[in-house]
C-alpha cells in the first residue's frame, strides 16, 4: 500500500513520529525503574533517573592540603596535590576560590590568593599553590570546582538483593518460592485440559454443547468468588496454606481458559486425519496421544506461556492460599508489596527487587512472543 | 522436604497420575468392560463410546466443579449467613447486604468501579486501536508493537512499583525524581503534587496503570482484525477520494466492530477484578477503594465473611451480563 494514490509522504512522517512518541510513552516508565536499579541511593534521591543517562554538571566545594604540608622549592613555598580522588571519572570545567564567583577561572589559569601567593588548578584536578613566604593558618584553601561527572552505574543493588545471604530483605528465597509455585501450576492444567478439550472437540455425546457453554461461562467468573469457600475447604480437609493448595487453586482457576483455547484449536484440525485413524482401528487414546497432542503443540505452547505469566505475576491467589505467618513461602509479588510498605522511599531496593521479579516474564515474553500473540488471537477473536 | 524438591515430586507425581489415569481407564474400558469382540461386540463399542468422553472429561470437570462452580454457590450461601462466635453459621437473610449498603466505603468502591469501567476499557481500546492502525503502516511496526505490548508481561505489582516511581514526590526545594512532578515543576508548578492522595483524581492515576498494561492486548487483537479487512473496500474508498481519516473511521472501524466489542468486554472483565494495583498503590485509601479490594479488606482484615461474600456477589452480578452475552455468542458459533 506504499505507493498507491492517497498515501502521502507527509502522512508517513506524521505516522512515524506518532509511533515514536507512543512507544516512548510506553517504554519510559519501565526504563525509569530499570535505570534506577543501577544507581546508588544518593544518586536516586538527588536527581531524576533521566538525568543519569547524560554527564551531569555539579559544583563541589573542596579544600587543598593544609599549610603544614608545604615544601620549599628554591625561593618559593609550594603546596601541591590532587582535588579529585583517583579513579573519579570527572573533568573540571571551571573553578574558583570565592563563594561569590565559583566559576571565575578555567583550568590552567592562575589566581591570586587573598592572603598573598597564587594557586592554579588543572583539568585533571591537580593544583599547585605558590608563595614567596610561608603559608600560614591551619586549614587549606577552599576551592570550588565546576565538574562534569560521567554517567555512573553500579551492580551493587543486584548483589545485595540477590546474592547477599545475610540480607533478610533479599529476593533469592522469594524467587525460588515463585518458581516452585509456577512450574507445577503450569504443567498440570495443560495435561488435564488437553484431554477434556479433545473430548469436547471430537467426541459425540449428549450434553456436549451444554458443557462448552458452561466452560465459556466459567471463563469470566471472578476469582474473588472462589476465595472464601476454597480457603474454608482447604482448611477443612487439612491442606491448609501451602504449595499444594496454591497448585490446586491455580489448576482449577486456569482450566476454563485452557480447555477453551485448546478446544478451539483442536476443532480446527483436519477431520480426515482423525477419521482415517479411527477407520484404521486406532483407539481414541492412541489418536489423542499420537496425533492430536503433537499437532496441537502451538496451542499448548500458547497456553503454557499464558499460565506461566499469570502464575508468576499473581498476587491474590498466593496471598490467600500460600503465604502464611512464617513468611517462608513468600512469593516475589508479595515481597514487593511488603517492601513498598516498609521501604517506600528506598528506590534502589524497590527498583532492583521489582526488576528481579519482572526479568523472567520479560525474557519469556520477548523470546516466545509469537506463541503469546497466537494464543491471544485464538482466545478472543473466535 | 525442600520446596523445590516437593515441587519436582509433585510435577512427576501429577503428570504420572494423570497419564496413568487416562491410560488405565481407557485400557479398562477397551479390554475389560466393553471389549469390541465376542457376541456383543457392536453393543460394547457403543457403550464404550458412551463412557469414554466422560473418562476424558472427569479430572477437568472435577477440578472446575470444586474450584469454580461450587464456590459460586457457596459464596452465595455464605453471603446470606453470619458466623456465630464459637463456630457454626447462622442464616441471616439479606442482613449482610443491608449492612454493606450502609457503609460509605462500599458506595465509594462501587462509584470507583463504575469510573474504572467507563475509563479503562475506553482508554485501552482507544490507544490500542490507534497503535494498531499506526504501527501497521510503518516499517519498524513489529518492534514498536512488541514494545507497546511489553507491559502485558509485567505483573500488576511490578507495574505498581514502576508507576509509583513515576508519581513520586520530593519536597519542593529538592530535585523531583518522579517524572510527573519533574514535568509539573518544569511547567511552573508552585509545589509538587502528591498525585496519589488527591481524591477523585488519584483514581485516574491508578487507571492509567491498567490502561498502560492493557493497551498492548487491545493493539495485538485489533491489529489482526485490521489486517483481515478486505483490501478492496479500502482501495475503493481511496479511488472515491476518501481522506485517511474517513477511511479509518468510516471504512475500517465499522468492519472490525465485533472485534472491538470483544476487546472491550475482555478488558471490562479485567477491570471488574482489579485488585493488585489498588492494593499495592493506595490500598483503597484517599477514596480509591474498589470492590475487589473492599472485599479482600472485609475478608482478611475485618474477618467478616458474610459481608465479604456479599461484595463478591456484587462483582459477580456486574460480570453477569458479559457472561450471558459470551455464552450466547458461543452457542451461536456451535450451531
Amino acid at each position: 500500500m506504499d505507493n498507491i494514490a492517497g498515501t502521502k509522504s507527509t502522512l508517513t512522517w506524521v505516522t512515524n513520529i506518532s509511533v515514536v512518541i507512543l512507544v516512548a510513552l510506553w517504554v519510559f516508565p519501565t526504563l525509569g525503574l530499570f535505570v534506577s536499579s543501577f544507581r546508588t541511593t544518593d544518586q536516586i534521591s538527588t536527581s531524576g533517573w533521566w538525568k543519569s543517562l547524560f554527564p551531569s554538571e555539579q559544583t563541589v566545594t573542596l579544600r587543598t592540603a593544609a599549610p603544614d604540608t608545604q615544601v620549599q622549592d628554591g625561593p618559593l613555598f609550594v603546596i601541591e596535590g590532587a582535588l579529585l580522588e583517583d579513579g573519579q571519572d570527572a573533568t573540571i570545567r571551571s573553578w574558583g576560590i570565592s563563594s561569590r564567583a565559583v566559576d571565575a577561572f578555567v583550568p590552567g589559569e592562575v589566581a591570586e590568593l587573598r592572603k598573598g601567593g597564587t594557586i592554579s588548578v588543572m583539568a585533571n584536578g591537580r593544583y599547585r599553590m605558590e608563595h614567596s613566604a610561608a603559608f600560614t593558618g591551619s586549614r587549606g584553601q577552599r576551592v570550588f570546582l565546576g565538574t562534569t561527572v560521567a554517567p555512573e552505574f553500579t551492580l551493587n543493588n543486584y548483589r545485595n538483593i540477590l546474592f547477599d545471604p545475610d540480607n533478610i530483605e533479599g529476593m533469592s528465597q522469594a524467587f525460588f518460592s515463585t518458581l516452585t509455585v509456577t512450574i507445577p501450576a503450569t504443567i498440570i492444567p495443560i495435561l488435564v485440559a488437553a484431554f477434556a478439550a479433545y473430548a469436547l472437540a471430537w467426541m459425540e455425546f449428549p450434553g456436549r454443547a451444554l458443557l462448552v457453554a458452561a466452560i465459556v461461562a466459567l471463563l469470566v467468573v471472578p476469582l474473588q468468588l472462589a476465595l472464601i469457600p476454597l480457603l474454608k475447604l482447604h482448611l477443612g480437609i487439612g491442606i491448609g496454606k501451602g504449595y499444594l493448595g496454591v497448585w490446586m487453586a491455580h489448576t482449577g482457576f486456569s482450566l476454563p481458559l485452557a480447555i477453551y483455547l485448546l478446544r478451539n484449536y483442536m476443532v480446527g484440525l483436519p477431520r480426515d486425519i482423525i477419521e482415517n485413524a479411527r477407520v484404521d482401528g486406532a483407539t481414541e487414546y492412541q489418536i489423542f496421544t499420537r496425533i492430536i497432542l503433537p499437532l496441537s503443540f502451538p496451542a499448548l505452547a500458547s497456553f503454557a506461556i499464558f499460565q506461566f505469566l499469570w502464575t508468576w505475576n499473581d498476587l491474590l491467589v498466593a496471598k490467600v492460599f500460600l503465604v502464611d505467618a512464617t513468611g517462608e513461602t513468600t512469593v516475589m509479588t508479595q515481597k514487593l508489596v511488603e517492601l513498598l510498605g516498609t521501604r517506600g522511599g528506598n528506590w534502589e531496593i524497590l527498583a532492583t527487587s521489582a526488576f528481579v521479579s519482572i526479568a523472567v516474564p520479560l525474557a519469556v515474553f520477548f523470546t516466545l512472543q509469537r506463541y503469546l500473540v497466537r494464543g491471544l488471537l485464538a482466545g478472543s477473536v473466535k | 522436604m525442600h520446596p523445590a524438591l516437593q515441587g519436582l515430586s509433585i510435577i512427576i507425581f501429577g503428570v504420572t497420575a494423570c497419564v496413568a489415569y487416562f491410560a488405565l481407564s481407557n485400557q479398562i474400558v477397551d479390554k475389560v468392560l466393553f471389549p469390541p469382540r465376542g457376541p456383543h461386540a457392536g453393543r460394547n463399542i457403543n457403550r464404550a463410546n458412551l463412557v469414554r468422553p466422560w473418562l476424558f472429561l472427569f479430572p477437568a470437570l472435577c477440578a472446575v466443579g470444586v474450584y469454580l462452580a461450587y464456590p459460586v454457590v457457596e459464596t452465595l450461601r455464605l453471603s446470606l449467613t453470619e458466623r456465630v462466635p464459637g463456630g457454626g453459621i447462622q442464616w441471616v437473610g439479606f442482613d449482610n447486604y443491608v449492612q454493606m449498603s450502609k457503609e460509605p466505603k462500599f458506595w465509594e468502591a462501587l462509584r470507583n468501579n463504575i469510573l474504572w469501567l467507563l475509563v479503562v476499557p475506553a482508554g485501552a481500546t482507544g490507544f490500542g486501536l490507534l497503535a494498531a492502525q499506526l504501527t501497521d503502516r510503518i516499517r519498524w511496526g513489529n518492534i514498536a508493537k512488541s514494545l507497546i505490548f511489553m507491559p502485558m508481561a509485567i505483573s500488576f505489582v511490578g507495574a505498581s512499583v514502576i508507576w509509583k516511581l513515576v508519581y513520586d514526590v520530593r519536597p519542593a526545594d529538592q530535585d523531583q525524581i518522579g517524572i510527573f512532578n519533574a514535568i509539573y515543576m518544569f511547567m511552573g508548578g508552585e509545589a509538587p503534587l502528591t498525585w496519589l492522595t488527591m481524591p477523585v483524581w488519584n483514581n485516574f492515576f491508578l487507571m492509567l496503570v491498567l490502561i498502560w498494561i492493557q493497551t498492548g492486548f487491545a493493539m495485538v487483537i485489533l491489529s489482526a482484525a485490521l489486517r483481515g479487512i478486505p483490501e478492496e473496500t479500502v482501495e475503493a474508498a481511496i479511488v472515491d477520494g476518501a481522506s485517511p481519516m474517513q477511511i479509518f473511521f468510516k471504512i475500517k472501524v465499522p468492519q472490525i466492530k465485533t472485534t472491538i466489542l470483544v476487546v472491550w468486554t475482555t478488558i471490562t472483565i479485567t477491570v471488574l477484578k482489579v485488585f493488585d494495583i489498588v492494593f499495592t498503590m493506595t490500598n483503597g485509601q484517599w477514596e480509591t477503594q474498589v470492590l475487589a479490594n473492599y472485599m479482600f479488606d472485609k475478608l482478611f482484615r475485618a474477618n467478616d465473611w458474610g459481608v465479604g461474600s456479599a461484595a463478591a456477589i456484587v462483582i459477580m452480578v456486574l460480570v453477569l451480563p458479559i457472561l450471558v452475552w459470551n455464552v450466547r455468542n458461543a452457542r451461536n458459533e456451535m450451531r
